[in-house]
């Protein structure tokens, strides 16, 4: 009798400590598709992979949901000449190591951003030199003058000198870099939550920083993040529905209606930052995948036109998308600046026998073969709209052959301008259309696949990076903007709204550049 | 008896060596595995240099012998898509695929056996046909069928278990994680191997059935019941030991099949073992952890032969005799 | 001629077992019947759905006929890409039976041939055949036939694949499964050899190659027969799986394990037509063809007659 009593209190005395832990702690466990590629912030310029950043690093200057900036870790800012901006450091931020944030680390991160290795170059190449006048005041140096130097440093997260050197990872570890660095699983920074656990393609564990300087003013009461990826999206939504997940930052489209019939779980969901199009190669002599040899087809603005209107987008709006897209004429969403919304707004109606008779007075009545390069891990649906074009395509007589692979497959097609015909969906870090023009028009633009090169353009392109004059910049913006949409040099599809699916329990404010921000939010 | 262990044991080598040498072709000449592995921006003098300290100028043969040569360390160059060494993901992975295998083998032969014995015994029941059908539903439902009905059943609708990953895993010896130390550990498990053991069960269901079917009609066992034996002493003395032979063999070979099958409930279940590595690696034409899967699985089937040959030796004293009257003709 | 031919088979024994199992005149039936809807399947069809330029985007996800918004034109639903299900399955059929069958026929080829060469000269040739045949015949078949579908897949350019795709296919599970039929015509063969009229035709100089072709082949063919239904189920199932892993046909050209793995996206959020009625497609096809494998096997099976 006595024994029995014993085993029961034993038992009893186990349930207690096992259960109380997990109710004391606030856990949010989240899923999506994309592992981030690296923790090291300065080495892969991609979306997942920035977001994983934000939660553990920090930039100087932040943005919030509503894409503001704000000050983070510079309190103020303010242009002393037109190549010197100097900024106020904010006091008393230490790393989660426990060293002091000083200015010794914004001179050293800017200089590790600026490396070869490093993807995010663009974000601060402007920056030649930095001036260290105190421990908590810096000023940066440009080349010329950089109107937009602060949304360009809300990406570039600061790193601690000292850890860097301890572990040898001075230099960003380049994205194909042979070794792995310390950096790619370890993190250091003064965000709100510290990198506890990092396996790769399995799962990220985050704890709370207690000492983050913002808690004050953002009193989120998350005490642990744990991110698994789930390629599979039926799976997916299985883990959110079954309350294995408590969030889910991409959803399948198909499933929202389910999510939202589910009492326990809601959606959220906003117009995204990002537009997705096709490029069209029309730099290359001849086609790499067609049956038309000695020309290419792509070099004549009828052929661009007639497969802009054979494209019916309202289909696709509905039927792939579910009425998660709004169809656009230009390759930048609102809420960018210089975002040219009557241009946007004259998307020719769908008309095939029209694309026909273009394509036929271009000299091509038989239409041509060509392949189509197709992210299929990407973007929302993004096989499925490619599917869909094929078939759209087809009726005008344009075989296209779908080639869809995996992003880190697809991507350096269009970097390295090895594609006739793709797909790629463009956010603006920036918030600025100098951004767009930089990277996809310029024909120096790294990721200008379709070898457009307009030297109007590039002028124009060139001469807004350094204009102050707000006004004149403004209207080079909106030159380019018509050059390009006359020229019909991409073939916009839509900008993406995304959806995020989420246990009621959770409060969060949705972001329109898809980087949940948990500092700002809390479990009930 | 010797002889034959070290014959076998050569042919062991001889089809490592061949497989080897496939997968040596696919790693040095499919692609070109220095763009694999450096970015954009590398100049042709740095490609050169990089080739020149890989050693990919060399002869095919000196180049083969250092491929065999760091495959036996497990040193299998750095995996495409994780951009880490594959010695270092592999451990992680493995773990994973060989609870999920030796929990379903563990299944399979549980009920595996004693369903085949009962409808062996007893042909003509409801029962025994229901099995039978059962079984016949189980070879025709392709594996991932079945998982995804199991989510949607147990997971989504019942919400009684997990749908995805392995639960709380604990680190156990040196890299080997375990599932089955937690309880969220081991509701995971159960769909996965479920999904996994249902082939394997109806295989073993038939042929231990067959088996019975067969030796029962043998003269011994007439003799047997002549003599008076009781029915219990026939069935599991003398008929179910016989039938244990091929028995061995056939689950031998399941735990090859559970391997293979393991690739499909991973990618469903979304796993972290061997096998949905595997399938990524394919996507992503991820050469270095395919050619390492490909030589761990030809290492572990040549490993799985070996023990079946000499454990079928030991059980099969016929197969003594033939080796004893063949040695002398070598 | 027809008509004693007819009789001759009605009147043969294996007849009467066959018409005494209505499972197995069930399945046989059934198979004929996909047999013929796939062959036919370009006159049954409103259109081919396997050419993107005759689908219309805004027919995708439409429901079954008998469910509200379902149409008869589409009676068991559409895809997401606008595709007719039934079309796509009865196309789809066509690609599972034509990948079954054509592997299974590569294999045989293989196996035979290398089985009797195996069985009828012996000596270190049969030693090495054998072994071969042994070490492949421990690794199940899928799993062969997936490494090999990876390897040619990262082998050959991208754009390639999706014209290539099913002649891969054919080409892995043929490799796959060559072994059984080698074993089984090696003693088929063993067997045979030592015959007298084997020995007769030797003795009159007939040439080997033309004794086995002409004597041995037909002797040894009826196990490969059976194996060979059981074969072209399985060969069945591996194609399927292996297109629902993303290792098969394109999703241009979907096959029935294509279509469950599309359907799958959208199996919770309520268009179930798009998977339910490929696995329902794809479990009757092999469960007839394996009922017919059951039979036959029992059938020639001399110890259970």
């Amino acid at each position: 009798m006595k024994r029995n009593i014993l085993k029961i209190a034993i038992v009893f005395f186990l349930m207690l400590v096992l259960a109380t832990p997990a109710m004391a702690e606030n856990v949010l466990r989240w899923a999506s598709q994309g592992d981030p590629l690296t923790y090291d912030p300065h080495s892969a310029n991609e979306s997942p992979t920035i977001g994983a950043s934000t939660q553990v690093y920090e930039a100087l200057v932040n943005r919030n949901w509503k894409l503001e900036k704000e000050a983070s870790l510079a309190v103020s800012w303010e242009i002393i000449n037109p190549t010197t901006w100097e900024f106020k450091l904010r006091k008393g931020v230490t790393f989660h190591d426990g060293t002091p944030f000083t200015a010794e680390d914004v001179a050293f991160t800017v200089k590790r951003a600026n490396a070869e290795t490093s993807e995010f170059r663009n974000y601060i190449k402007s920056v030649v030199e930095t001036k260290i006048l105190d421990d908590y005041t810096i000023q940066l140096i440009t080349s010329g003058p950089n109107p937009i130097l602060a949304d360009q440093l809300t990406y570039v997260f600061i790193m601690s000198k000292k850890w860097c050197e301890k572990h040898g990872v001075t230099e960003a570890t380049s994205f194909k870099d042979q070794e792995e660095s310390y950096a790619v699983r370890h993190a250091n920074g003064t965000g709100p939550f510290m990198l506890e656990l990092r396996e790769p393609d399995i799962k990220t564990i985050l704890v709370k920083n207690p000492n983050w300087w913002g808690l004050k003013q953002n009193p989120h009461n998350i005490d642990k993040i744990i991110y698994t990826p789930i390629a599979n999206a039926a799976t997916r939504v299985a883990a959110l529905l079954s309350g294995e997940v408590d969030f889910l930052l991409d959803p399948p489209l198909q499933d929202l209606e389910r999510i939202k019939a589910n009492p326990n779980l809601k959606v959220q969901q906003t117009a995204q930052i990002r537009t997705i199009f096709y490029g069209i190669d029309q730099g290359s002599a001849e086609l790499r995948s067609s049956n038309i040899k000695g020309k290419n087809p792509f070099k004549d603005p009828r052929v661009r036109k007639a497969m802009h209107m054979a494209i019916d987008i309202k289909a696709i709006h509905k039927k792939v998308m579910r009425g998660m897209s709004i169809p656009a004429n230009v390759m930048t969403p609102p809420g960018v600046h210089g975002y040219p919304k009557d241009l946007d707004e004259q998307r020719p109606p769908y008309d095939p026998e029209k694309a026909k008779a273009l394509l036929a007075e271009a000299g091509y009545p038989d239409g041509f073969e060509v392949s189509l390069d197709c992210p299929n891990n990407r973007y929302n649906n993004d096989e499925r709209i490619c599917q869909a074009t094929v078939g759209m395509l087809g009726k005008i007589d344009i075989k296209v052959n779908l080639v869809a692979q995996p992003k880190t497959l697809h991507f350096p097609k269009i970097t390295g301008r090895k594609t006739d015909f793709y797909m790629l969906g463009w956010g603006v870090a920036t918030l600025d259309s100098h951004y767009v023009f930089t990277y996809l028009l310029d024909s120096e633009g790294p990721w200008n696949g379709s070898m457009y090169s307009n030297p109007r353009v590039d002028e124009l392109t060139r001469a807004m990076e350094v204009e102050m004059d707000l006004a004149k910049r403004d209207k080079m913006i909106r030159e380019t903007w018509e050059i390009i949409t006359e020229e019909q040099v991409y073939i916009p599809l839509h900008h993406q709204v995304i959806a995020w699916g989420m246990n009621k329990r959770l409060e969060m404010p949705m972001e329109p550049n898809d980087q949940p921000q948990f500092r700002w939010a809390r479990m009930k | 008896m010797i002889f034959y262990a070290i014959s076998r044991v050569l042919q062991s080598f001889a089809v490592m060596l061949v497989t080897a040498f496939v997968c040596f072709i696919l790693f040095n000449y499919v692609g070109d595995p220095i763009n694999n592995m450096v970015g954009q921006e590398t100049t042709i003098q740095d490609r050169e240099a990089l080739r020149e300290r890989l050693g990919l100028n060399d002869p095919t043969a000196v180049q083969f012998l250092r491929f065999l040569r760091n495959a036996a360390q497990g040193d299998f160059g750095i995996s495409y898509r994780l951009q880490r060494p594959v010695k270092d993901v592999i451990p992680e992975r493995l773990p994973a695929t060989m609870e999920l295998v030796f929990a379903s083998a563990v299944l399979a032969l549980a009920l595996g056996i004693p369903f085949g014995i009962y409808t062996g015994l007893n042909r003509d029941t409801w029962l025994s046909r229901a099995i039978l059908t059962g079984s016949l539903a189980g070879v025709s439902l392709p594996t991932f069928v079945i998982g995804i009905l199991l989510i949607y059943l147990f997971s989504v609708t019942l919400g009684l278990l997990p749908s995805f990953g392995r639960g709380e895993t604990v680190q156990v010896i040196g890299w080997w994680t375990s599932g089955l130390l937690t309880v969220s550990g081991w509701k995971s498990i159960i769909l996965p191997s479920i999904t996994l053991c249902l082939f394997q069960l109806t295989l073993i269901l038939r042929i231990v059935r067959a088996e019975m079917l067969e030796v029962l009609m043998t003269d011994y066992i007439k003799f047997a019941r002549a003599r008076g034996l009781t029915d219990r002493a026939i069935n599991f003395g003398h008929a179910l030991k016989n039938t244990l032979v091929p028995v061995i063999t056939v689950t031998g070979l399941q735990v090859g099949s559970l391997i293979a099958f393991s690739i499909i409930t991973e990618t469903v279940f979304q796993w972290p073992g061997m096998g949905f590595l595997f399938i990524q690696a394919v996507h992503f034409a991820d050469i270095p952890i395919m050619v390492a899967y490909l030589v761990m699985v030809a290492l572990f089937f040549v490993i799985i032969n070996l023990i079946v040959d000499l454990l079928y030796f030991v059980v099969d004293p016929r197969l003594r005799m033939d080796r004893v009257e063949t040695a002398g003709q070598g | 001629m027809i008509g004693g031919w007819l009789r001759r088979v009605i009147d043969h024994d294996i007849f009467y077992s066959f018409t005494r199992s209505p499972v197995t005149v069930l399945a046989a039936l059934m198979t004929l019947v996909i047999l013929i809807s796939s062959i036919l399947a370009p006159c049954l069809t409103p259109h081919d759905p396997f050419n993107p330029a005759s689908l219309n985007i805004m027919d995708a996800f439409t429901p079954p006929v008998w469910v509200e918004g379902g149409m008869w034109k589409f009676p068991l639903g559409t895809d997401d890409q606008g595709r007719d299900i039934l079309a796509t399955i009865m196309y789809g059929n066509r690609i599972s039976l034509i990948v079954g069958f054509l592997s299974v026929i590569f294999s045989i080829v293989i196996g035979v041939t290398l089985g009797m060469v195996s069985g009828y000269i012996g000596g270190w040739l049969d030693a090495v055949i054998m072994r071969l045949a042994d070490a492949q015949l421990t690794i199940p078949s899928i799993l062969i036939a997936l490494m090999v579908d990876g390897i040619a897949r990262v082998s050959l350019p991208r754009e390639l694949q999706n014209e290539i795709a099913v002649y891969v296919l054919i080409f892995s599970i043929g490799i796959a499964a060559w072994p059984q039929y080698a074993r089984v015509t090696r003693s088929g063969t063993m067997v045979e050899k030592n015959k007298e009229y084997i020995a007769a035709a030797r003795v009159i100089n007939v040439h080997p190659v033309m004794i086995m072709l002409r004597h041995i082949i037909p002797n040894v063919m009826g196990p490969n027969l059976v194996l060979a239904t059981i074969g072209v189920a399985l060969a069945i199932i591996i194609e399927a799986t292996l297109s629902f892993l993303g290792v098969g046909v394109p999703p241009t050209t979907p096959s029935l394990g294509t279509l469950i793995r599309i359907g799958n996206d959208f199996l919770f959020s309520g268009e179930w037509w798009i998977t339910i009625f490929p696995v329902v497609a794809l479990i009757v096809l092999v469960l007839s063809v394996n009922l017919i494998g059951d039979w036959l096997r029992d059938t020639f099976n001399p110890k259970l007659r």
